[in-house]
């Protein structure tokens, strides 16, 4: 029997406004525990909620970009459970009129594009953080309160790959409309996976699990590749899946029973009556999409059809925000379209990861690579040289035509000098000449590696190659 | 004879010719705490160091234009939060809680230059109508100390009747101001529904909740009601509308005034001497020029179960906060739980369980259509039946409550016989119009209360209207407290 | 008439994190039965088309700018905790049913 794999996801996006939704305690991430709460996020009594405006409209904005329907009117409610990092003991929620719908992502695996619907897109309050020790659990107030979007897709989602692309692109996206850093280590991004099997053919869901603890996208699509595998060996080896939480295992890439879900919780959602409806006009939704900056996909679109560049190189440059609008400042300073990109793309990519930095973390500035780029085309320097001045730049910022000078870096093409450089050596390897004679081609790099030996690789190899077969002939 | 006799006019022009001191005010608040709270048993909790630190200080001030709650005591409901000073709503749950910050209408007390005495006991977390239900002590009423002050703010009525304080703050969601004023024989108001902020207000029923003065006259409660309203940025609930003086809207001029009396309001159940005494205001209030006629408000049976499950519904989730986690009682348990059940079981007394119970189960899967649903429909039903009399009408009048002031322990036993004291009063923060309880009359020695509602934001009508007939009557009920040790 | 199980009462207990001996479960469900009794009479109405009021004030668009206020201070947060450990507030072990 051959099962097809049915995968939604659901995403927790942090908005990053300065301050909480409904109180003015700072949202800024890495406080010292407690320290960013006041009795109304805390939830004591005789307190009440009001709505931050920069979250509505963060919240309109990111449902735009997802191309979703923004509703007209729109209200929260109350859901309620009890917990230690929920402290009014109700999460202040949107359950039946969510602030966004019916909206979707287009994502590319394998060379072909999909589109990935988006049922719903609301606007909810976070809960605090919980530590387990060995005599209980341990709670920081700090993140209750901090503005939430939730997205949940619509089961379109077929591999787990797609699912993986669905969240790269999604979090492009939300890094684009500037609602939200996505990052899955400070917790701003958070998702949830469902996975379901079902034969090929049949039209009805099977049984959906829930996955939980996926703390990175790659850990996304490794733990939905065990479920695949685990519920597929189930169904075929006669068993029923039951419908589970199962927690992602990061040691050992599996996923394990947390608890059986008997029926879904029963959250009594009610209109929360502390805060009035939102009524959201055309006016205000024209106001909020025209303050949206242009989408990973229009930018991909201009730099290949304005620019020039091929789809490959728009892809890479356009997946994170930063990385486009260095690449567009770099252009800006003058370099050319390609060469720009083939630098961020190779050294300054490779760079990155090794050092596990982000493109906001160097001091490298768009202007310097500019430069730096404008040198190898003068000839001043060359390839070998630049990645030299390069790794100076990005480990402490700077002007390369400074650094050029100060580590006297120029490249030497001033034939009379090579020459002058190049003879002795000649001299000093007559059996190199004698061996290249005899059709030994290895000699030559010799000889060339010795000149640039000499000259601490500052000479212009092509200039020293044709040189030295000059002087050969001569010989 | 109490200092407090004399009204808020009297006693700032005192104040101002320094005829009296606000230390005297403040002294005497607590001389005659000291000499009845024994009886009585309003007050949870003393502000008396802090108070008096207060006194001396706005003694030392007295500027040229003395604030409009300069140095008048008053007396603040157990479920408004004072920052520093122990809050319980009543609650064991909450009995040793000390809140970290200042409810809206504490705050403009004190900016306008209010003195704090103390706490007032009420029922717990503001469920009842008896005062009973408090975690801690029943307040007596000081007409006749075996009987009830009414509720939930038992207390603050019961406080101004003998005269311990001029001024009280209660809270009102279903009559929990205006039935104690009337079983007091004092002057209540709960305004309209975003009138006055919320915040501070320990949430009960929160499409339902309103803050309030208790008085001795119309115009004390006019001039306390016009210092504490006002749009609150950090209510979302209160209303972006201009604050009037109300003391100003007292011309004593009813002359063409239209007066509703729904015949709902006058049917059975309610008692002969009740209906009198209100049958008899009405008449002075014709003789002053007004016009009574008989209205229906067809949906007036419905509203107490409307009531009970909405009011209930909200309260199950606004009391959730009370987990033992971040304050309030928290029982030994081995693990979550067990705290949590353990905890909440302890603090809480049975009425408050009781409607946990009933609003979880109206809110609960597959009972949230057919009740909470429901009731919130009803609700507006009998929200359109006011709109639809305030089209030809000013006001509607009717008795507060359907008795006076019933013994202690009488209606313990069973909860609806209890409920149905509200049935005059619940329609009103159903519709979250304005209404005012004043006192009109006595039935076998015990006091009865005259009920006006007005339109949302017509406060100044309410009390052009209570103040008329106040006058007009020229009652001056007090009870007699000589049994009750008063100084 | 609603009949109420006892079995009804005590998972709505269960969901308010409340606990009864066997002799308040069964006055819970003789009272909850008659008020949700006396609720029935509300079916006596018919509502179809009847808006629900969730607030009696004609309201919309209540919102703050996003300006960040001083927290309280973790002492004060930490002040009516009835546990708390390292600056933070402790519970109970939390066991997954």
């Amino acid at each position: 029997m051959n099962f097809e794999t049915i995968i939604g996801l659901e995403v927790h996006v942090e908005l990053k406004t300065k301050s909480k939704i409904f109180c003015g305690c700072s949202t800024e991430f890495g406080a010292p525990p407690n320290t960013h709460t006041c009795p109304i996020c805390l939830g004591h009594p005789g307190v009440l909620p009001v709505l931050n405006k920069e979250a509505v409209e963060f919240a309109m904005r990111a449902a735009m970009a997802l191309n979703c329907e923004i509703a007209t009117d729109t209200k929260f409610d109350r859901k309620n459970y009890f917990y230690p990092d929920n402290p009014k003991a109700y999460q202040i929620s949107q359950y039946d009129q969510p602030i966004g719908r019916n909206g979707y992502i287009e994502i590319e695996v394998g060379g072909k594009k999909k589109r990935i619907g988006i049922t719903r897109l609301h606007l909810e309050e976070d809960a605090g953080k919980l530590t387990h020790v060995e005599d209980g659990s341990l709670v920081d107030f700090n993140r209750v309160g901090t503005p939430l979007i939730e997205i949940v897709s619509e089961p379109d989602i077929r591999t787990p790959e797609e699912a993986y692309a669905y969240l790269e692109k999604l979090k492009a996206i939300m890094q684009y409309t500037g609602v939200s850093d996505c990052k899955m280590e400070e917790g701003s991004l958070r998702c949830d996976a469902n996975l379901s099997l079902r034969p090929y053919g049949q039209e009805e869901f099977g049984t959906k699990t829930e996955l939980k603890n996926l703390n990175s996208f790659s850990f996304v699509q490794k733990g939905l590749e065990y479920e695949q595998e685990r519920q597929a060996r189930v169904l075929l080896s006669g068993g029923i899946i039951q419908q589970e939480t199962r927690r992602f295992d990061e040691a050992t890439k599996t996923t394990i029973l947390m608890r059986v879900k008997e029926g879904s919780e029963d959250y009594r959602y009610f209109p929360e009556p502390d805060l009035v409806k939102l009524h959201i006009d055309d006016a205000w939704k024209e106001k909020v999409r025209v303050q949206i900056p242009e989408l990973p996909d229009a930018r991909k679109a201009r730099y290949i059809n304005e620019l020039g560049l091929p789809a490959y190189d728009a892809d890479v440059l356009t997946q994170v925000k930063a990385m486009a609008d260095f690449f567009e400042a770099t252009i800006a300073a003058g370099a050319d379209a390609k060469q720009a990109s083939n630098w961020l793309m190779g050294e300054v990519n490779g760079y990155l990861n090794a050092e596990n930095l982000d493109i906001t973390d160097i001091p490298m500035t768009p202007e310097a690579l500019a430069k730096l780029i404008a040198l190898i085309e003068k000839g001043t320097i060359s390839s070998k040289i630049a990645k030299k001045v390069f790794k100076e730049l990005m480990k402490n910022g700077g002007d390369p035509e400074q650094i050029v000078k100060e580590k006297g870096l120029v490249q030497i093409s001033d034939e009379g000098a090579l020459r002058e450089i190049i003879l002795p050596i000649l001299d000093a390897n007559e059996q190199s000449i004698i061996d290249y004679k005899n059709g030994k081609d290895r000699a030559l790099g010799f000889l060339v590696g010795e000149v640039m030996k000499k000259t601490r690789g500052q000479a212009n190899p092509p200039m020293v190659n044709k040189i030295i077969l000059e002087e050969i002939a001569k010989r | 004879m109490s200092l407090f006799d004399e009204g808020y006019k009297s006693l700032q022009e005192r104040l101002h010719n320094k005829d009296l001191s606000v230390t005297d005010l403040v002294k005497e608040a607590y001389a005659q705490i000291q000499a009845q709270d024994e009886h009585i048993q309003a007050f949870l909790t003393l502000n008396e160091e802090d108070a008096l630190e207060t006194a001396k200080d706005l003694d030392n001030e007295r500027g040229q234009a003395p604030e409009a709650l300069f140095g008048l005591p008053i007396g603040i409901k157990d479920n408004i939060v004072t920052k520093g000073l122990r809050t319980t709503c009543a609650s064991k749950f909450l009995e040793n809680f000390i809140p970290l910050h200042d409810a809206t209408v504490v705050d403009r007390i004190k900016k306008q230059k209010g003195v704090i005495i103390g706490k007032l006991n009420m029922d717990e977390f503001a469920m009842g109508s008896s005062n009973e239900n408090s975690g801690f002590q029943v307040t007596r009423n000081p007409w006749d100390l075996e009987r009830v002050p009414g509720g939930s703010s038992g207390g603050s009525a019961a406080a101004v009747a003998s005269g311990m304080v001029p001024f009280a703050l209660g809270s009102d969601t279903g009559g929990s101001i205006r039935q104690p004023a009337a079983f007091c024989g004092v002057v209540g108001m709960k305004p309209t529904y975003g009138r006055v902020s919320r915040f501070g207000l320990v949430a009960f029923a929160s499409s339902l909740d309103q803050i309030g003065p208790f008085t001795r006259t119309v115009e004390d409660n006019a001039h306390l009601l016009t210092a504490i309203s006002g749009l609150d940025a950090y209510d979302s609930t209160s209303a972006d509308i201009d604050v009037p003086d109300f003391t100003k809207a007292l011309t004593g001029e009813v002359k063409g005034l239209k007066i509703a009396v729904p015949k709902e309001y006058l049917g059975e159940g309610i008692s002969e001497g009740v209906k009198e005494a209100v049958k008899k205001a009405l008449s002075t209030l014709e003789s002053l020029g007004a016009v009574v006629e008989e209205v229906s408000l067809p949906h007036s049976k419905y509203a107490l179960a409307t009531y009970y499950l909405l009011a209930s519904s909200e309260a199950s989730a606004n009391l959730a906060r009370f987990d033992g986690v971040r304050y309030g009682v928290r029982a030994e348990a081995e693990n979550l739980l067990d705290m949590y059940k353990k905890s909440r079981s302890q603090g809480f007394g049975p009425e408050v369980k009781r409607r946990i119970m009933l609003g979880t189960f109206a809110l609960s899967s597959g009972y949230y259509d057919a009740y909470y649903k429901k009731a919130q429909k009803v609700r507006t039903l009998i929200k359109r039946d006011f709109e639809k009399v305030f089209e030809k009408y000013d006001v509607v009048i009717g008795p507060t409550t359907p008795t006076t002031a019933f013994k202690i322990g009488e209606k313990m036993d069973d909860p609806l016989t209890m409920y149905a004291n509200d049935i005059l009063t619940i329609p009103v923060n159903l519709a979250g119009v304005p209404a005012i309880s004043v006192p009109c009359g006595l039935s076998d020695g015990l006091p009865v209360g005259l009920q006006i509602i007005g339109k949302p934001f017509a406060e100044e009508t309410v009390y052009r209207t209570a103040h008329a007939y106040e006058q007009a009557a020229n009652l001056n009920l007090r009870p007699n407290l000589e049994g009750v040790g008063r100084a | 008439m609603a009949r109420i199980t006892k079995a009804q009462v005590e998972h709505v207990a269960e969901l308010a994190r409340l606990s009864f001996s066997e002799e308040e479960i069964g006055a819970f469900t003789k009272d909850l039965a008659d008020i949700i009794d006396f609720a029935e009479q509300l079916n006596e109405l018919d509502t179809d088309g009847i808006e629900e009021t969730t607030h009696v004030l004609e309201m919309s668009n209540v919102l703050r700018e996003d300006i960040v206020r001083e927290s309280i201070s973790r002492e004060e947060a930490l002040k009516n905790a009835p546990d708390q450990r390292d600056g933070q507030v402790k519970v109970p072990k939390i066991i997954e049913s």
